[in-house]
């Protein structure tokens, strides 16, 4: 069987009588499509990845890429996919990488809710002329307040309130490590949540000394493999994660190849240069519930209970159980992670076919909390393939306090979700450490288009709302009245306790 | 629309329901016809110990069976009657007003600090949700609620309400949207000592009705006003939380209004806002409560709805319209327009 030449993905061309040999094309690609012979562009179709590196360089436009030009025998089960999934596992005999969040055909739950705006019984609020209030609070909240009234009638406040992350927007840029991702995508990012009052995660990779300069909006992350973990470290975060899981590969660790660990991200990693940096499946530590909360404890302890710690789990079928039980540790807000979360690498059997949709879980976790009467002890942040204000302004309705984004801020900054971040070689200098590809990442433009992005969706978030009739962002928090599915069946709307729309 | 108007008087003197019928009649235009009702506390000085429950009954068979086996079951009916009514021509009679004077027994409800209260809600809770063809809609103490479909007059003469003695008296003039004009969707709300009408309509709704039915409450009644009786119940009773900083949670000041105060204030505000977020009612309202102990009345943030009070001599009034409150009483010694979010409260002396 000769299975080494399946069908290229995309075809790249050049339009001879636009390019004018200038090479911007050739040095851009890391992937080594081009070269030159002579007066021409030579194009190896078979190395591209339809980055758009190139696209983007090309001052002629001359460059076309097509996906998919050569055609299998169609068929509805035996798909491209599957079949080129069985070529690539046949020829290697191993577990089949892949980047990015879920690939799959599945509908968006997102794309299936609806939401609301008023119409005379009651009048929208422009948000330009009034205020509009989307600042949140994550952190455990009391269920009461004890109030002493004096015999002067003044008011004693006897509730002490736990230490709370204020977020001027409900939007915080997730956790994605400095060797997973350069550190210039991290100087971005940092800059624009610093710029805008939110926060960005670590993830598990320390935080680089160039990064200190935001660490009253960054929160640091310890997860499986503790790497970058010691006091300054904890103490330096706004807040602190533990990470359990993640929804582009529940149940599994992660791992860092060598090549990546150059001596900056040794040093921050603390790990010696070029070992592979591996986090496993479980925290050691961690083998049941009650073992997190001693984590939770303890990086409380350590951290003299003045900041907010965090769980974050991927989202799987028992997600609104195991959220409980964080509920009752010292845990002041937990992240869940849907299916569509994305990533650098993750074996394509966990990405495309473990965890469930941020949505359900969402709708399962903050009616489980209710339903015990413990919403009030811990925040709920969601994440996983958030797209849009939209996806935002719904996944509050549904529940959540906040959100991260993740792929949606390194598209910001490029990213054309190429899905080959494994491959070490980012043409945008995003997912990649070498220095020839990370300093095309320049902070001091990138972190603007970031901050454009995220200020963009809180003008559209601020929009909905008063055209909701709601003027801060607590009463749009579970407020699933203001949403109605559209071609969901009645079981999911169930789980969502969202109403079909026409009722 | 709906037009709200209520008045207390702060030495307790009673005064009868004539007058306020003519005050929220002369507001028909905020109405529909579809719905008014009233609520005066102190109206049943000979029963002040029990618990006067109000129902609507579907007919006197089941449903009445039903809620007399439960009742009993709970406690102890002292006394039970058809409330008395008078037939007029332009209002349909569709539902059967009943009262029944009440006493819940105490040693069923143990490891409860406020046992007759919860055992009344939990009945309320009850009877709404499993009991077809009954529906409790006033449940305090020496308190009354008289609703119906129908313009004002036609149901304050319908409840013969001007026999009626109370020193808070509530009143509603309704224009429904979000149900029909059903006689369980007529303002007022009430649960236990307190009672609700409201103007406007609350987008918060939702969220709201997640918080409360976390803690127990149930709405049944398919219309946004009774979430804010039960949140009244949670915060002002269960809670414990003074009047004005329950009207603070629900209305809170804005977080730049906030962060300019000084420390003291700062803390508490934030706290409130931190810990009752899902009580911060929004959208457009003109809200006036009711308990044993006073009223108060107040607006959503940007005052989308209209809410007026006055004050001639030991009695406080507050509506939708200066004018009705003139109708009540010409000469007043002070009227005013409440700011956005801001209450007016009005309680009786000590």
């Amino acid at each position: 069987m000769s299975i080494g030449s399946v069908p290229i993905k995309f075809r790249v061309s050049i339009d001879p009588n636009r390019c004018m040999l200038c090479e911007r094309c050739i040095e851009n690609c890391p992937y080594g499509t081009y070269r030159r012979e002579d007066e021409k562009i030579i194009v190896d179709s078979r190395s591209c990845v339809a980055c758009h590196r190139c696209v983007a360089m090309c001052p002629r436009d001359a460059i076309s890429i097509e996906e998919k030009p050569i055609d299998y025998r169609s068929h509805p089960l035996w798909t491209r996919e599957a079949r080129e999934a069985i070529y690539n596992q046949a020829r290697t005999g191993r577990i089949v990488l892949a980047g990015m969040g879920n690939a799959t055909d599945l509908p968006s739950i997102f794309d299936r809710l609806l939401l609301d705006a008023c119409q005379v019984t009651n009048p929208s609020i422009d948000p330009l002329r009034e205020p509009m209030e989307l600042r949140t609070y994550l952190g455990k909240k009391p269920r009461k307040l004890e109030i002493k009234k004096g015999r002067d009638g003044d008011i004693e406040l006897k509730t002490t309130l736990s230490p709370n992350l204020k977020l001027n927007i409900p939007i915080m840029i997730g956790h994605m490590s400095y060797g997973a991702i350069s550190l210039n995508a991290q100087l971005s990012m940092a800059r624009a949540v610093s710029h805008l009052g939110t926060f960005m995660g670590t993830g598990e990779g320390g935080l680089h000394p160039s990064l200190r300069e935001y660490q009253n909006n960054m929160i640091v992350q310890v997860a499986s493999g503790r790497f970058g973990v010691d006091i300054d470290y904890l103490e330096r975060g706004a807040a602190i994660e533990i990470k359990i899981g993640q929804g582009a590969k529940p149940g599994i660790g992660g791992h860092l190849p060598g090549e990546k660990v150059g001596p900056e991200v040794s040093q921050t990693r603390m790990i010696p240069e070029k070992s592979d940096a591996i986090s496993p499946a479980p925290h050691h530590d961690i083998y049941s519930i009650e073992d997190l909360k001693q984590l939770v404890h303890s990086l409380k302890e350590a951290t003299e209970w003045k900041k907010p710690v965090f769980v974050k789990i991927a989202a799987v079928h028992n997600v609104a159980a195991i959220a409980s039980g964080i509920a009752r540790s010292s845990a002041d807000a937990v992240v869940i992670d849907g299916f569509r979360g994305g990533t650098g690498a993750a074996p394509r059997v966990f990405r495309d076919h473990v965890g469930i949709p941020i949505e359900a879980a969402i709708a399962a976790v903050d009616q489980k909390l209710r339903s015990q009467g413990i919403r009030n002890e811990i925040s709920i942040i969601a994440s996983g393939g958030i797209r849009d204000s939209a996806d935002v302004t719904k996944a509050i309705a549904l529940g959540a306090d906040a959100i991260y984004i993740g792929t949606a801020a390194l598209i910001a900054m490029g990213c054309r979700v190429c899905g080959t971040c494994y491959r070490g070689l980012c043409p945008w200098g995003i997912a990649t450490q070498d220095t020839k590809l990370t300093r095309r990442l320049d902070p001091d433009v990138e972190w603007q288009h970031v901050a454009n992005l995220m200020h963009g969706w809180t003008l559209e978030i601020s929009e909905l709302m008063g055209a909701a009739g709601i003027n801060s962002i607590e009463s749009l928090r579970g407020n699933r009245d203001r949403l109605r599915g559209y071609m969901l069946d009645e079981a999911m709307m169930n789980v969502l306790d969202v109403k079909p729309v026409g009722a | 629309m709906c037009g709200i108007i209520s008045v207390i008087d702060r030495s307790k003197a009673g005064m009868d329901g004539s007058r306020i019928k003519h005050a929220l009649s002369l507001m028909d235009e905020r109405g529909s016809g579809e719905g008014a009702g009233y609520a005066a506390y102190g109206i049943y000085p000979d029963y002040a110990e029990y618990y006067a429950l109000h129902l609507f009954f579907n007919n006197l068979v089941e449903p009445k069976d039903k809620v007399d086996e439960i009742l009993r079951s709970w406690g102890e009916i002292e006394c039970e009657e058809e409330i008395p009514t008078i037939e007029q021509p332009d209002l349909r009679r569709t539902h059967i007003p009943w009262r029944y004077f009440f006493k819940p027994d105490r040693t069923l409800m143990p490891g409860s600090t406020t046992p007759e209260e919860d055992i009344i809600t939990m009945l309320v809770m009850k009877i709404n949700t499993t009991i077809q063809g009954a529906l409790v809609f006033s449940s305090g103490k020496n308190i009354g609620v008289f609703k119906a479909s129908g313009w004002p007059e036609a149901v304050a003469d319908f409840y013969q309400i001007d026999q009626y003695e109370g020193y808070i008296w509530l009143a509603h003039n309704r224009y429904p949207t979000n149900t029909s004009g059903w006689w369980g969707g007529a303002h007022p709300f009430n649960l236990l000592d307190w009672s609700v009408i409201h103007n406007g309509e609350i987008t918060s709704y939702g969220t709201n009705r997640r918080y409360i039915e976390s803690y127990g409450y149930k709405c049944t009644m398919f219309t946004d006003t009774e979430v804010v009786a039960y949140l009244c119940d949670l915060l002002g009773r269960k809670h414990g939380l003074p009047e004005e900083l329950m009207v603070r949670a629900f209305a809170p000041p804005f977080w730049d209004e906030i962060d300019r105060m000084k420390e003291a204030d700062y803390t508490l505000n934030s706290a409130i806002r931190l810990t009752y977020g899902s009580a911060l009612m929004n959208g457009p309202f003109a809200i006036v409560v009711a308990t044993t102990d006073g009223i108060v009345g107040f607006t959503d943030r940007i005052k989308l709805r209209p809410l007026i009070a006055a004050e001639a001599g030991d009695r406080l009034y507050i509506s939708s319209e200066e004018a009705a409150i003139r109708r009540m009483e010409p000469n007043l010694d002070r009227v005013w327009m409440p700011k956005a979010g801001e209450p007016v409260i009005g309680r009786v002396r000590p």
